[in-house]
């Protein structure tokens, strides 16, 4: 008996439709957040992030909708963030539908924010994503959608809002991100190492392969992508069989 | 049938009431003792920090009316929250009383595990049980907490009914008499989860 590794699709969106496409850029139209919400449910995903990548505070209510929308289609947790910077922010999205919220550059500007959301939901319910990318050196956390630098040491930064009152780590690797060349092992080990509470890994998965990588390399508890399952160059089921198959712990939905 | 959900401002009350609807289900979030004591079905959903719950209990003078209906034999089905409540005291908040109905403390599952536990985990079940009716030990259950009720050994114990291994064992499913209780989220449980929700519906009708 012990936790199953989790596979996390992730719905970026513009506050009402899936979209894709690297920094702003170039979006595409991928689909409507709660058909493919659906979709995973049944497929058997383990838990759900919906983001707002665009984050304008004049589109707010129109992505609180799209939350409340993709939670009626789940039996399984979800998770919500994008532009999250108060604890009235947070308390939206919970009481959207979220189980969880995911916090990034308010966090980074004002550590005590994770205190707060803590204090009022649980530990359980706030995750840090932390986007670092290799400097040569070390990995900087890097804030904005991963466009700018600031200063601080990923490894470093994880421990301090594990302590502030995160529950949850969601790392990306800014390097790795949209590259469909695997997940960042050394990065994803690192955080693991440093830190007490659940660690999940994103940016570059594409093969099965990568997924199993993470797990038994990067030692992640979960692992998150979103465009290979939104084309279905990956399907879920499939993916869970193939870890199965290298005695990775999974869970089937039925 | 009507399903009266405690909602004490916290928690997860909106995705327990999303569940039933898919059920059929009707369910009304009860925060007033009028409306619990009229109740004809209860659950408690809970999900954050213990000492929020046991102080909105006690600040909407909610104590007495729960203990009332469930010592009546109205059925009732704690979830997360919901069943540490019903234990006396959490190293949570060490400085506030629990419901009492069973013996003994939640603490802090022990640090040589990750916690909070969270993720799907399965259960090693103790003895038959309604509330797990066509529920085995390979079904997936979704799990979001730090502290835990250990159980007793068994003969002593019989209210435990499936427990779970994080770190140590603790208590997953407790059933006694009309008290169901379990420290997962079959809200969020997918098909099992389900299914236990649906066994409660039967089991209370």
């Amino acid at each position: 008996m012990s936790l199953a590794r989790r596979i996390i699709p992730c719905l970026d969106t513009d506050g009402v439709r899936v979209v894709k496409g690297v920094n702003f850029v170039g979006l595409r139209d991928a689909g409507d957040p709660a058909v493919l919400a659906a979709r995973y449910n049944a497929e058997g995903a383990d838990e759900l992030v919906v983001l707002d990548i665009a984050a304008a505070r004049d589109r707010r209510p129109t992505f609180l909708e799209t939350i409340r929308r993709v939670a009626a289609e789940l039996a399984i947790p979800l998770t919500a963030g994008g532009g999250i910077r108060s604890l009235a922010d947070a308390m939206a999205v919970i009481r959207a539908g979220a189980d969880k919220v995911t916090v990034n550059t308010a966090a980074v500007q004002r550590p005590e924010l994770l205190g707060e959301l803590a204090a009022e939901f649980g530990s359980q319910a706030v995750v840090i994503a932390i986007d670092g990318k290799w400097s040569g050196e070390r990995w900087e956390v890097m804030v904005r959608g991963g466009s700018d630098g600031s200063g601080r040491d990923a490894l470093e930064w994880a421990l301090q809002a594990v302590e502030a009152g995160a529950g949850e780590v969601l790392v990306t690797s800014v390097d790795r991100d949209g590259t469909q060349s695997g997940f960042d092992l050394p990065l994803t080990s690192a955080i693991v190492a440093r830190v007490s509470v659940p660690v999940i890994a994103s940016g570059g998965a594409r093969l099965p392969e990568h997924f199993a990588e993470v797990f038994q390399t990067g030692h992640a508890d979960a692992a998150l992508a979103a465009s290979i399952f939104h084309d279905n160059v990956q399907s879920i089921r499939e993916l869970k069989q193939f870890l199965a198959g290298r005695d990775i712990k999974v869970r089937f939905p039925c | 049938m009507n399903v009266t959900l405690l909602d004490y401002g916290a928690g997860n009350v909106s995705s327990v009431r999303r569940a039933l609807q898919r059920l059929g289900v009707a369910s009304e979030g009860a925060s007033k003792r009028e409306q619990i004591l009229a109740a004809e079905k209860l659950i408690l959903p809970g999900v954050g920090h213990y000492g929020a719950l046991i102080r909105a209990l006690d600040e909407h003078g909610l104590r007495e009316a729960l203990l009332e209906k469930i010592n009546a034999g109205t059925p009732f089905l704690g979830i997360c929250l919901g069943l540490q409540a019903l234990f006396e005291t959490s190293e949570e908040a060490a400085e506030l009383t629990g419901l009492g109905i069973f013996c003994g403390r939640v603490s802090m599952l022990p640090r040589i595990a990750k916690l909070p536990h969270m993720g799907w985990n399965t259960l090693q079940m103790r003895r038959e049980s309604s509330l797990l009716a066509g529920i085995s030990g390979s079904d997936y259950f979704y799990f979001a907490h730090s502290y835990a009720a250990t159980p007793s050994p068994p003969p002593l114990d019989d209210s435990t009914v499936a427990t779970t291994m994080h770190g140590q064992e603790f208590i997953a499913v407790l059933e006694q008499k009309n008290i169901y209780a379990v420290q997962f989220h079959p809200e969020k449980s997918g098909e099992p989860g389900a299914r236990l929700l649906s066994n409660f519906l039967r089991l209370a009708a």
